[in-house]
């Protein structure tokens, strides 16, 4: 696992059936692009996290693939509906072969 | 080693493969598209690409993609040495199919989103960025 790794995942506590919420992730990740080379001149090999997933009650609701260009600490915002009271799943995958995941309830008022 | 004809044309079609290369490099790009959309027609329109037009930092540049009815949305940055960005795929409970993040840029270039709509036609959106910084290490 990669140093330092933390996922922080926005989402509202409530919202109507139906709705549409926003949600907002981010996670700390150096996601070293394998094109920058280290003081003696040596390539530093890639390490990013490749994918990243959204599910809701395991219906899904986004599923990214992430290459060498996204930026430091990759921030996703989506939107999502909410049928009903449940649970959003959030899973990044390191090159490493690491998984983060984070979970989030939203209830249904 | 005899000089033949066949050896002679070997050795010309090693060289026109050996220089070939780096124009295939430049269009990695063109590549990436005819891959992902099979060699299919793009139209223009229906997809929104959102980026600045100067970014002051190449390493953090914000953008956001939306294309309703889109099932697939893929983002390039043709000037990057690899121009692959990343691939949104919207599930079921996905309500606008829009997504923004924040992007590397290696240089002034033009950024290219290719949306996969749901009954199978493609559209496609640009976007100039003026970079002031390089986002790709030295």
């Amino acid at each position: 696992m990669a140093d330092g790794v933390k996922p922080r995942v926005k989402v509202p506590k409530t919202a109507a059936a139906g709705d549409t919420i926003t949600i907002k992730t981010l996670i700390s990740h150096k996601m070293e692009s394998g094109q920058r080379k280290d003081g003696d001149g040596n390539v530093i090999p890639r390490s990013i996290i490749n994918r990243f997933t959204c599910d809701f009650n395991g219906q899904n609701v986004i599923d990214i693939t992430l290459e060498a260009a996204i930026s430091t600490n990759p921030y996703f915002e989506f939107q999502a509906i909410v049928p009903e009271a449940g649970e959003f799943k959030f899973t990044w995958y390191d090159d490493d072969g690491s998984v983060y995941e984070e979970t989030k309830e939203i209830s249904v008022s | 080693m005899e000089l033949t004809r066949r050896s002679v044309l070997q050795l010309g079609a090693g060289i026109l493969v050996v220089a070939s290369v780096p124009l295939k490099a430049f269009a990695a790009g063109e590549d990436l598209i005819e891959s992902f959309t099979g060699g299919a027609d793009i139209a223009e329109g229906g997809v929104t690409l959102t980026a600045p037009e100067i970014a002051e930092n190449g390493n953090t540049v914000p953008i956001e993609v939306d294309a309703p009815g889109a099932s697939e949305i893929l983002v390039m940055a043709m000037g990057n040495p690899t121009p692959n960005v990343a691939t949104f795929k919207f599930g079921a409970l996905s309500a606008s199919h829009s997504a923004s993040t924040r992007i590397r840029l290696a240089g002034t270039q033009e950024v290219v989103a290719i949306a996969k709509m749901q009954d199978g036609s493609f559209a496609r959106a640009s976007a100039t960025v003026k970079v002031t910084i390089g986002g790709c290490g030295g």
